[in-house]
């Protein structure tokens, strides 16, 4: 269960999230949909412990514990995955290197054994596989010259791998074709299950096509001002933010 | 241009060299060196070549010759076919499985190469130059990996030996070149490479720059490539207190190649610098320039990159790139690259940047679970990536990532 | 971009042939002794009847210019000038003002036409009493301050600037009527000291144009000085010097040009900007003295010290250059960003043909936190010309976040010629990020094969691709100099090619 209660945070010194409060319960997916500059991608790095963005007041728990007081790593140790609007490149630093890397960083910090180089290849190149991604990708700098669908159809694979209880998705479905959307999509709905909850930030109702979520809460100035069930999206594509958030 | 001092900063230096008896070979050498120390003394930071790199402590530190020790030091594995070895500045037949070849053999071209009045640190090595490395390939021939080992284990010695390595038409040569000198004594290692590369010869030349923390490092490469010759330096610039390489390569033959790369690493109270003045003086050359500094504590970067192009020099290719990273609030990077170009049909270019550490890509790496510390050395590691994959010989490219990681490991 | 049609009309005006504005003018003068020792410096401020603090700020100029020496550093040859065989003062004589334009001397008319500055504005300038302070018809108004020689000879459009109570006036003008303003600023940007030729001319400046914007003033027209050097033998000093108070905004042109004349003369100027809280200075110049001809005999030494002081917080300076001129430019238009968010600019142009040398470029010293600078430099080498930027980036441990951008490009046109680049950059601040590009290649076979064949001949060709080249400066001009700059371009081209 993520909680999230009367969070508020700026960025140098302009308060960008006014008081939130939203339960996550294990398991469900949410919806997060909100205009631009609603507070959307300051939400996703507050939740993931980015520098810059400060926790002004309110508290954020996942399965009971304070998430704000620990470092990004230590949050995703515990199975928090946030999936990049815009992923990072990394030049000279291996996809292969990175992936495993990560995998036994958050494996170590759980007092899990880590993977050898040869377990590693084989269940990459598994999941690799199941998104449909070229092998070489494993060979290439992170996300260096990777297309836009590449570079998320990367982020999926690093879910896939790193197999979190908690995804936040950050407009993941920005500049997505279909067919990319359909394996984002996909590689959520694989992990969907009574342990894996997900938050879907969006602008547009489309991704949630794919992803039905079990609610859908509307982000305006910093508060979530409506919740309801997947219908609101519909709702929201029909009328508008204007009409429909209030 | 030095402005007359009334006291000569080499004064120290001088009253060395003129005590020494010199073998014949060496005399002539010698006798220019001093030449250049008494009229113009060491540069001083007035000198433009000099601007960041101030020679004071080391000219004012009093350096012994070298005692002739015959300590067994403990040594890294062998991994060329044969090795030179000094240690304590004194060549070691008995260490050596390479037979030193004594530089009177190579009178006749010695010196050829360098100009000590306009070079300072060649010419503090004219001044005292000893038997160094004497290799010779015969043409055609490939002489596979071949490694000069300098360990320093005691005493504030200051040495200087002069290499000379010429390869004929056609001849290959990788040369594995490793200092290294125990932390705590400030010694001097002031060497002086002439390499010398006929038609269409190969040397790779990759330098492991590891001497102790106090210990002073001077050196300066002076390469004439031949058409369709190919000169590839690498040099890793880790230690010492005061590190300065320079590389001056001359691209005198049609379709030669020059690739100059290194990586430096410095940390509190460090200079280290790298400067290299590359001259094409002949048409449809090629020259490759990547250097990376890192640096630490209260480091000081230095980066100096001439590209020369003479009016001969038509459809020159020369690029050359300099980036630095700085992981601390106190060290300071200063770098000047430059072109001097007299030739039309010409693609030249060269790039600079300085900054600190990417804060989304750190970021990126963190909330995929990787701790600071590690995350911070994937991206060092990744930055000089660039630099050291152009090191193509896998037992240099071995000692290199070796020498990178226990610089990495003691430092962070 | 209106580069074909510009281009080829100035490719026509090229056969025309020589240096455009190669003219003398035959007007009276008043000269002082040739020679430079103190009386001399007594003697300009007497003649501008100074007070007493600024003639002895000049003497402690003068006891300094003596101790130093000439600078050799750059990038550029030149037998030693011989500083006593020189005027270091010279004045059109005109004891009464005229009454109509019939009354001016035709000779100084001339000139002003030759400059392209219209006959409204040339009555001001010419001194015709009660000459309107209108604009000419169908042209955005251009403020104009003219030196001429060592004298500023008149300014337009003063009474309609004062209104915003913007001051601007010649600086020997500024002396007398705000005495504060010119005590508390002059020489606070390049003080006396800075180097050899600051020096100099700090001894021995004889006029220039005084700025003042007042606070939260945007300068309603664009203000210019033009600086021609006309008599025979004399040095031009002049000093100039630009306050912008806080929140205001002013751009201001610089044109020059010199007549044709065998033997070298000296041009050392001094160019003190301040830009206080949110103030902008744009400067632009142009530069076209003359250059000496294609054996390079004659021509101006340009040894030319302009810098920026971004005192105030978000202020910003943006310096942009056109260099075509002059048979050796040494000139380095710097910012000193001392104010957090402040912002320094410099984009150049800078040609050398036949035998032109120009070292130029800029520095920038970011000690402020944010302070951002931008440099973007175009050389073009042609003909036996010597061209080099040399610039510095320097940032200070306090310099929190602060960025730099450079891109130098140079192009060479025929195989005598040369093109350097020399920067400096020293970065002692972590979180600041400092970019440097530079790149030299020469217009491509295909390029030019590609015009020729659409129709255009070589020079056109040349002409239009070299505009290309300096795009992104010259969109940094004022409309009005754009088009005489691109037209420069092209001209100081002539003869490069086939």
């Amino acid at each position: 269960m993520l909680k999230i209660e009367g969070l508020t945070a700026e960025i140098d010194g302009k308060t960008i999230l006014n008081g939130i409060d939203l339960e996550l319960p294990t398991g469900e997916v949410h919806a997060i949909m909100g205009p631009n500059g609603s507070g959307k991608s300051t939400l996703s790095y507050v939740l993931s412990g980015r520098e810059g963005y400060e926790v002004t007041g309110g508290s954020v728990t996942f399965n009971g514990i304070d998430i704000l007081a620990m470092e990004p790593e230590e949050r995703a140790a515990t199975g928090l995955f946030l999936a990049f609007q815009y992923p990072v490149e990394l030049p000279g630093v291996g996809n292969a290197n990175f992936l495993r890397t990560a995998l036994n960083a958050q494996r170590r910090a759980r007092g899990e054994p880590e993977v050898d180089a040869m377990q590693f290849l084989k269940l990459a190149r598994a999941k690799m596989k199941a998104l449909n991604m070229p092998e070489d990708m494993l060979k290439r700098g992170v996300n260096v010259g990777f297309s836009g669908g590449e570079k998320k159809r990367n982020d999926v694979l690093q879910m896939a791998l790193l197999e979190p209880k908690l995804a936040i998705l950050d407009e993941t479905d920005s500049g997505l074709d279909i067919d990319a959307l359909k394996i984002v999509a996909d590689g959520v709905n694989a992990l969907r299950g009574p342990a894996f909850s997900a938050l879907v930030i969006t602008h547009y109702q489309r991704l949630l096509n794919y992803i039905v979520p079990d609610r859908v809460h509307v982000l305006m100035g910093g508060r979530i001002t409506r919740s309801g069930g997947p219908e609101l999206a519909h709702e929201l594509e029909a009328q508008g933010y204007g009409q429909a958030a209030a | 241009m030095n402005a007359i001092t009334p006291i000569n900063n080499a004064a120290n230096f001088l009253r060395r060299a003129e005590g020494l008896s010199a073998p014949g070979w060496a005399v002539a050498l010698r006798a220019a060196g001093r030449d250049a120390l008494a009229a113009r003394g060491m540069p001083t930071r007035r000198a433009e070549a000099f601007k960041y790199t101030d020679l004071a402590p080391v000219l004012n530190a009093g350096f012994v010759a070298p005692t002739g020790s015959r300590n067994v030091p403990p040594m890294p594995a062998q991994r060329g076919r044969a090795r030179l070895v000094f240690v304590d500045g004194v060549l070691r037949g008995d260490l050596s499985t390479l037979p030193p070849r004594p530089l009177s053999d190579m009178a006749a071209v010695l010196g050829a190469l360098t100009t000590p009045d306009t070079q300072p640190i060649t010419a503090l090595n004219a001044s005292f130059a000893e038997d160094g490395l004497v290799l010779e390939i015969p043409a055609g021939e490939d002489a596979g990996l071949v490694e000069l080992l300098s360990i320093v284990t005691d005493g504030a010695i200051a040495f200087h030996p002069r290499h000379i390595i010429r390869l004929g038409a056609g001849a290959k040569l990788a040369l594995l070149d490793t200092a290294q000198g125990a932390d705590g004594i400030a010694y001097l290692h002031n060497p002086v490479f002439e390499v010398s590369l006929a038609e269409g010869a190969t040397l790779a030349h990759v330098r492991v720059q590891a001497e102790g923390r106090a210990a002073f490092h001077l050196s300066s490469v002076h390469a004439a490539i031949g058409a369709g010759a190919t000169y590839d330096n690498f040099t890793l610039n880790a230690g010492g207190r005061i590190a300065r390489n320079e590389i001056h390569a001359a691209l005198n033959g049609a379709q030669g190649a020059c690739h100059m790369n290194g990586a430096q690493l410095g940390t509190d109270g460090q200079v280290v610098d790298t400067t290299t003045v590359l001259h094409h003086a002949a048409p449809d050359c090629a020259s490759r320039q990547t250097y990376k500094t890192v640096l630490k504590g209260r480091a000081r970067g230095v980066f100096q990159g001439k590209i020369f192009v003479a009016q001969v020099a038509q459809r020159t290719d020369g690029y050359q790139m300099n980036q630095a990273l700085l992981l601390s609030e106190d060290a300071e990077m200063d770098s000047k690259p430059q072109l001097e170009i007299y030739a039309d049909d010409v693609k030249c270019s060269h790039g600079a940047t300085v900054g600190a550490l990417d804060a989304e890509q750190l970021f990126y790496l963190r909330a995929r679970g990787i701790p600071a510390d590690e995350a911070r050395a994937m991206l060092v590691e990744a930055f000089l990536t660039e630099a050291v994959d152009g090191v193509a010989n896998e037992e240099c490219r071995a000692a290199l990532d070796e020498a990178v990681r226990s610089w990495w490991a003691r430092e962070a | 971009m209106p580069a074909v049609a510009e281009t080829i009309e100035a490719v026509q005006s090229v056969t025309e042939g020589g240096y455009k504005w190669g003219f003398s003018t035959d007007i009276e003068m008043e000269f002082a002794p040739k020679g430079l020792n103190e009386d001399i410096v007594r003697f300009i401020s007497a003649k501008k009847n100074e007070p007493a603090w600024l003639l002895e700020w000049r003497l402690k100029a003068f006891a300094i210019w003596q101790k130093m020496e000439t600078p050799v550093w750059a990038a550029v040859q030149h037998p030693p000038i011989d500083f006593q065989d020189a005027f270091y003062y010279a004045a059109p004589t005109n004891a009464q003002k005229p009454k109509s334009l019939d009354e001016v001397d035709p000779e100084l008319l001339k000139t002003y036409a030759k400059l392209g500055i219209p006959l409204k504005e040339q009555a001001i300038l010419a001194g015709v009493e009660g000459a309107g302070d209108t604009p000419a018809e169908g042209r955005m108004p251009i403020a104009v301050d003219a030196v001429f020689d060592s004298v500023s000879v008149a300014t337009t459009f003063k009474d309609r600037l004062e209104k915003d109570g913007i001051i601007f006036c010649s600086i020997s003008e500024a002396v007398h009527k705000h005495p504060e303003l010119v005590r508390e600023y002059l020489g606070s940007v390049v003080p006396q000291a800075d180097n050899f030729y600051a020096a100099l001319n700090s001894a021995v400046f004889t006029d220039g144009s005084f700025v003042y914007i007042p606070k939260g003033v945007r300068c309603p027209m664009e203000l210019s000085t033009y600086f021609r050097i006309n008599a025979k033998g004399p040095g031009l000093f002049e000093r100039t010097l630009i306050l912008a108070d806080a929140g205001s905004h002013v751009s201001y042109l610089e044109g020059c040009t010199a007549p044709q004349r065998d033997e070298n003369q000296l041009h050392a100027a001094v160019v003190e900007l301040v830009a206080l809280d949110d103030a902008t200075i744009k400067y632009s110049t142009v530069q076209n003295w003359y250059p000496g001809d294609a054996e390079g005999k004659g021509g101006i030494y340009n040894f030319v010290t302009k810098r920026g002081a971004c005192r105030g917080a978000r202020s910003k300076i943006s310096w942009t250059q056109v260099e075509t001129g002059s048979a050796i430019t040494w000139k380095y238009p710097s910012c000193i960003l001392l104010g957090d968010d402040s912002v320094g600019e410099f984009y150049s142009v800078a040609i050398t043909n036949n035998r032109q040398q120009a070292d130029t470029g800029t520095k920038m010293f970011h000690i402020g936190r944010n302070t951002k600078s931008t440099i973007v430099s175009k050389g073009i080498s042609a003909g036996r010309g010597q061209n080099t930027y040399r610039g510095l980036v320097r940032i200070s441990p306090k310099a929190v976040g602060a960025r730099n951008f450079t891109q130098c490009d140079s192009l060479l046109i025929g195989d005598q010629c040369g093109a350097h680049t020399v920067p400096y950059i020293e970065n002692r601040c972590m979180s600041a990020k400092v970019e440097h590009e530079a790149t030299t290649s020469r217009i491509a076979e295909d390029q030019l094969f590609y015009c020729r064949q659409r129709g255009l001949t070589e020079e056109e060709a040349v002409g239009l691709i070299v505009n290309g080249f300096c795009r992104e400066v010259l969109k940094e001009l004022p409309m009005e100099f754009a088009v005489e700059a691109q037209k420069l371009l092209a001209i100081s081209l002539e003869g490069s090619v086939g």
